[in-house]
């Protein structure tokens, strides 16, 4: 399985809202286990998802999610 | 561990177990007999009906055990379809050689068993896949 190159802030915005991921997982209709791999880097969520997660933090998707600069490889 | 992972440990636990019996009987009867005459429909139907069996039963218990896990979402869908994908491709394997072990007449034992056999490896492979996209990360 080829990696992604996403990476994500959410693990740090939980800590910074005091929200558990199991509250973040009631919040975006998941498991605990989806929002642990997608902290870990182990699942990529589809668009709409990732806009649902920097909605519950209340932040723009750059600030959720990272994209590296420069090879689009 | 994801509720979907466990049903599919099951799955693959299960399949490996039961055939492996299954076969084992068929070689300990092989040794009196050739194997292609060693009576099989039996045993067959018997690991076939406790593979259904035992996984619906563990199943339920894994769901009894972790109610609040037994919910799937979109991650468990996709890791699902990939295992399908991967599992599918070896019963259309089976279904292709038992195709051709009929055209060129060979034995009614050796085209039941190829399908059964079949059918596990779709099993345990698919199962393998969706535990790997769990444990080693999925993305699609």
């Amino acid at each position: 399985m080829k990696p992604t190159r996403v990476t994500n802030s959410i693990r740090a915005l939980r800590f910074a809202a005091a929200m558990t991921q199991a509250e973040l997982a009631d919040r975006i209709g998941v498991t605990r286990q989806t929002v642990l791999a997608i902290e870990q880097g182990k699942y990529s969520p589809s668009l709409e998802m990732a806009f649902q997660i920097a909605r519950v933090f209340g932040v723009p998707l750059d600030d959720v999610f990272q994209y590296p600069e420069g090879e689009s490889q | 561990m994801a509720y979907e992972e466990k049903r599919a440990w099951i799955m693959l636990v299960v399949s490996v177990v039961v055939y492996a019996v299954y076969a084992a009987s068929l070689l300990a009867a092989a040794a009196a007999r050739p194997l292609d005459a060693v009576p099989y429909v039996g045993s067959l139907l018997v690991a076939i009906g406790v593979s259904i069996v035992a996984t619906i039963v563990l199943n339920i218990a894994v769901s009894v055990a972790s109610p609040k896990g037994s919910r799937t979402d979109q991650r468990d869908r996709e890791i699902a379809r990939f295992g399908d994908r991967i599992g599918q491709s070896f019963v259309v394997v089976g279904g292709v050689l038992a195709m051709l072990m009929a055209m060129f007449q060979l034995g009614y034992f050796w085209v039941a068993n190829v399908i059964y056999l079949a059918f596990t490896l779709s099993a345990v492979l698919g199962s393998a896949a969706r535990i790997i996209g769990y444990r080693k990360g999925y993305h699609a």
